[in-house]
């Protein structure tokens, strides 16, 4: 690349103001705020009416239910998958 | 407005002017293209126009209809968004390859003929190569070479099949072929390879990655869009569709999980997009190809949302590896909300481009009742959601602080950004006008209460998936790594098969040269003994004796005489 990233002194991460994501305590909240949101969602199937495509929709909070199960399903097989195809970064060179 | 021309000649005549004009003046040509292109368009109106008759074949030119006004107006829409992008580089090369190559798939979308989309179909090919090649390095070079020769290649087999087809019909027209010949089943594998089906997809994520920062963003717009169009075109129903587009959205997931260059995971989650789009095309109906085409228009504008702000990156920092960032949203803060609002978009958040653009894709599966297509399809949603939704902003901009202080991106990168994001929510707010855009009456509404709680469901228990995960330690850090993919095949196994080839060939030869050196070397020993010096027919013989043998023989002639 011809452009240069700006040059300036990087100060040392710990340096400078506190940020309010980087406090333990703020991290929690966000998690249980999470968890709160989901139940609530997840309760929500039960106060309109449905109109499913497929018989499996009638299940409540199924598509939670199945979002949850993928994206850890996706996570997990992916390590498994790595230990696969994962090579050197200068592989090919 | 000039009568009869195709908007995309507008950008590609256009083009010839940009490399005689200074940095700021052809910038600001540069911008006027599209929005001359724009206006050819409006001017054009429905329609057929620009016929010709060359070696006795009709060809159409332009051909304006609903489903090419989609994709004409989504690739003049971020042709003019991506020079704004691009505005901080000094690149003549580079800018007039990318307006040439967008002006290439806005032709290659209006032609009405095989022939002529045969032309722009190649030029789409040899003019985005340059900006894989304006990174001038040795890596990026080898990667524009890959890309180059798989990019021709699907026009040569594009070729063979019109030829084919050409001789069984008699007909060029570019309308619905349906895989029913030999020659149609080449026209589709052609389109195939540049929409990077599964196993034909790898030139996509060994290239794009490669390009320079604006090159990567230009590159995600037009050349696989041009292919989902060209199958809406010529294949729209066409089943085997339904389970290649299936495919293509679930495989990509895994890879994406796993890749530490950030521009290639999105590139692998632009493979799982067309995924989305081929199976709108597979399912043929009224809701299928208006989905299709809704989410190739939204798609186009939040892909380059989220590949310009990981462009943002690499400028910035000098790096888009994820093992290397984290921490970024203390300087970028900017591009970190605009990635963001490009991430929510791709997850199809409710209110963002995304949601009321798949949703008809999904409803199209459905009403078919191809439940086991949905379910991969809902699966991988929340893939998507995993990689462009999560991993790239998460990564980039949050994570662990890599002690990376650098500027904000500069300003023309921010309106760029910021002109994709104002679309990616209006588009998500208010999609009467982008519905209004698409082939056929849209019968749906996106805002009902059980599809928006579904799909919030969806997303957040996902989400929770994810702090779960990395709360317990269980997510895998990125590190530095090559991911084997199927490139692997010809830049690894055939090169190696090559070399085993020569190894063995090599050794044969040798010995079959060996054998015959050795037959030579005795055949020249012979000779040698018989007529080198000490040979008895080299030998210098007494003048007594030779006058002798002469009357021997004379003797023996009179003899044979008188007999």
């Amino acid at each position: 690349m011809t452009d240069t990233p700006n040059g300036q002194p990087p100060p040392s991460p710990t340096e400078g103001k506190k940020y309010w994501l980087e406090q333990r305590p703020n991290v929690e909240k966000i998690f249980w705020g999470l968890v709160l949101v989901c139940a609530a969602l997840g309760l929500a199937d039960f106060f309109y009416d449905k109109h499913p495509q497929f018989a499996m929709e009638e299940i409540p909070a199924i598509y939670g239910i199945y979002g949850f199960v993928c994206f850890f399903g996706i996570v997990l097989a992916g390590k498994k998958f790595a230990k696969l195809v994962r090579r050197d970064e200068d592989y090919y060179d | 407005m000039i009568d009869g021309l195709s908007p995309g000649l507008v950008l590609i005549g256009g083009a010839l002017g940009i490399p005689f004009l200074p940095g700021k003046w052809r910038h600001a040509y540069m911008l006027a293209l599209p929005v001359l292109g724009g206006w050819q368009l409006w001017g054009l109106g429905h329609g057929v126009y620009g016929q010709v008759e060359i070696f006795g074949y009709a060809l159409t030119l332009v051909r304006v209809d609903k489903l090419s006004v989609v994709f004409g107006m989504i690739f003049l829409l971020i042709a003019f968004i991506n020079v704004i992008y691009g505005m901080h580089e000094r690149d003549r090369l580079q800018d007039t390859s990318s307006v040439i190559y967008a002006g290439a798939g806005i032709s290659a979308v209006f032609v009405g003929d095989l022939i002529t989309l045969f032309i722009f179909w190649e030029l789409t090919a040899i003019s985005s190569v340059f900006l894989i090649w304006a990174r001038r390095t040795e890596r990026a070079y080898a990667a524009g070479m890959r890309y180059l020769i798989v990019q021709v290649g699907s026009g040569v087999i594009l070729l063979a099949g019109i030829i084919l087809h050409l001789r069984a019909t008699g007909s060029i027209a570019f309308d619905n072929l349906g895989v029913v010949s030999p020659a149609t089943l080449l026209i589709f594998t052609a389109f195939g390879i540049k929409c990077a089906f599964p196993l034909l997809h790898n030139w996509l994520q060994d290239a794009y990655p490669e390009a320079t920062v604006t090159g990567t963003v230009v590159l995600s717009a037009f050349t696989t869009k041009l292919a989902v169009y060209a199958l809406a075109r010529g294949f729209a129903g066409t089943e085997v569709l339904i389970y290649i587009g299936a495919l293509m959205t679930a495989f990509p997931v895994f890879y994406a999980v796993i890749e530490n260059d950030l521009r290639r995971v999105l590139a692998y989650s632009l493979n799982n997009q067309l995924g989305f789009m081929v199976v709108g095309i597979g399912v043929g109906t009224e809701m299928g190809l208006n989905g299709t085409a809704a989410h190739a228009f939204a798609h186009v504008i939040y892909k380059a949302l989220l590949f310009m702000s990981m462009g943002a990156v690499l400028h910035r920092a000098g790096t888009v590896k994820a093992s290397e960032l984290g921490g970024l949203y203390k300087s970028m803060p900017l591009t970190t909300i605009f990635c963001i609002v490009g991430a929510v978009s791709i997850s199809a958040f409710p209110l963002f481009s995304g949601f009321i653009s798949k949703a008809l894709i999904l409803t199209g599966a459905a009403d078919q009742g191809r439940w086991a297509v949905w379910l991969v399809l809902v699966f991988a949603s929340a893939g998507v959601l995993e990689h462009s939704g999560i991993k790239v902003p998460y990564f980039a901009f949050f994570a662990h602080d890599s002690g990376i202080r650098c500027k904000e991106a500069p300003l023309n990168m921010l309106i760029a950004m910021g002109i994709a994001a104002f679309l990616c929510v209006a588009i998500g707010v208010y999609p009467a006008p982008l519905y209004a855009l698409l082939p056929y009456e849209v019968d749906f509404e996106p805002y009902t209460t059980g599809h928006v709680i579904t799909q919030l469901q969806l997303l957040m228990f996902s989400v929770l998936a994810f702090a779960v995960l990395i709360r317990t330690g269980l997510y895998p850090w990125e590190r530095p790594s090559t991911n084997l993919d199927s490139d692997w095949l010809y830049r690894k196994a055939m090169p190696a098969a090559v070399g085993r080839f020569m190894e063995i060939g090599g050794a044969v030869r040798d010995a079959v040269l060996a054998r015959a050196q050795n037959h030579l070397e005795r055949f020249i020993s012979t000779i040698y003994r018989h007529h080198g010096p000490q040979g008895a027919l080299a030998r210098t013989w007494p003048t007594g004796s030779t006058v002798l043998w002469v009357a021997v023989l004379l003797a023996a002639t009179l003899i044979i005489f008188y007999l």
